[in-house]
């Protein structure tokens, strides 16, 4: 197993020279691989007082409704065995449809929306399932090189069952070209992981004459070792 | 039985705060609670910069180390770093949970960061017991103390994590 990642088969790597940021922040040294034993099987628990009513409704947050094209983001939080995991916190955040986010950091010369925020949370239900209903991002750019553009995307922030299975990502929208030119999505480097962070247009999800549906599946693990040991290779 | 294999990792941009802002998990003991402690640092990129745009997450035992804590509290706290790269936790010195000394385990996540890095806080009082922790001894000697907090006042510690470069904190893989 290289020392550099943690799970270099799924995971990108730390230094992505294409990432300029990476280059000052990824660490040179190798990693200390933690003895099994001392994997914790917990992790922080949500209660359902940690997320208000319609805090899942990206859209309906403000006094208007905000522009863009409305769809619902909708999948299931699983474990490594297919198994749902129940109750716990799913954060998300965007841009607006103009490609801005609410932040005052983002200095992108497009419009704010007043009536987007661009942020969602919520527990998953009985059986891992979230559902989201919000505004198709924007692209923009970014200064990480010449040109650049990020694809349209969603940030996730899901909690597994322990800390182990904390993970932060992002989903994309299936067909967009700019995915192509993207250090971010290319830094996950096998091409069968990387298309899972695409979500499905999905017709069921889609309810006529209101909002375009896409499905995307997350599932979090723990570290077993080498990646060769769990059959993922 | 096929298992599936996790989501890959991406990173949280800069823009992070807001969608992870709600509740502060900066102050995660009550005040009264035994053994409360302040622990602060600063995240600090390869140039010694601080890095403003990261998160840093702990979660730790609660003082009879207990995993998850049996308190009021959770054990999970989560801090955005300032613009000088500092981030501040309110907690409560976790007990040992024998053969493992002390600790806090602690995940950083940033702008620049592709997937997040997890390292450890140990603390300095505890050193006796350090030879016998399980993770401590398997670290290059010579890089162990960047695990290990310094005391800067009663009840108060100090520990910097730095990503690149001289004294590169050390990050763990499990």
């Amino acid at each position: 197993m290289s020392a550099n990642s943690p799970w270099p088969l799924i995971d990108p790597p730390y230094d992505f020279p294409a990432y300029r940021s990476s280059r000052l922040r990824a660490p040179k040294l190798p990693l200390v691989v933690m003895p099994k034993r001392l994997l914790d099987a917990t992790g922080p628990v949500f209660g359902e007082s940690a997320v208000g009513p319609g805090e899942q409704d990206l859209t309906r947050q403000h006094a208007g409704e905000p522009q863009g094209q409305r769809i619902v983001v909708a999948g299931s939080l699983l474990d490594e065995d297919g198994r749902p995991i129940v109750g716990q916190l799913i954060e998300i955040w965007q841009a607006n449809a103009a490609g801005r986010y609410a932040h005052d950091l983002d200095q992108h010369p497009t419009p704010l929306d007043p009536n987007f925020t661009g942020t969602g949370r919520c527990l998953t239900g009985p059986d891992g399932s979230f559902r989201f209903i919000t505004i198709q991002p924007g692209a923009y750019p970014w200064r990480n090189h010449d040109n650049a553009w990020r694809p349209a995307h969603i940030h996730f922030s899901v909690f597994g069952r322990s800390f182990a299975e904390r993970l932060v990502t992002q989903m994309y929208f299936p067909g967009d070209p700019l995915l192509d030119h993207d250090p971010i999505y290319q830094s996950v480097t096998d091409p069968r992981q990387r298309q899972r962070l695409l979500s499905a247009l999905d017709m069921d999800l889609t309810e006529p004459e209101w909002a375009i549906g896409y499905r995307w599946n997350i599932v979090v693990g723990r570290h077993h070792g080498t990646p060769f040991e769990s059959g993922r290779a | 039985m096929t298992r599936l294999t996790p989501t890959a990792s991406q990173t949280a941009g800069p823009f992070f705060s807001i969608g992870t802002a709600a509740g502060d998990r900066t102050v995660l003991a009550p005040e009264g609670a035994p053994a409360r402690i302040r622990i602060e640092g600063r995240v600090l990129d390869g140039s010694g910069v601080g890095v403003p745009d990261a998160f840093v997450e702990i979660w730790q035992a609660d003082s009879d180390g207990r995993f998850p804590p049996e308190t009021s509290w959770d054990g999970f706290g989560r801090s955005p770093t300032d613009r000088d790269g500092r981030y501040r936790f309110v907690t409560v010195k976790p007990g040992a949970r024998a053969p493992e000394a002390p600790h806090i385990e602690v995940a950083v996540f940033a702008r620049g960061l592709l997937q997040r890095l997890v390292t450890r806080i140990y603390f300095p009082e505890d050193a006796r017991l350090h030879g016998e922790d399980p993770l401590l001894p398997t670290v290059p000697e010579k890089r162990r103390a960047t695990l290990i907090a310094s005391r800067i006042g009663d009840g108060a510690y100090s520990f910097d994590i730095r990503l690149q470069g001289e004294g590169e904190t050390v990050f763990l893989a499990f």
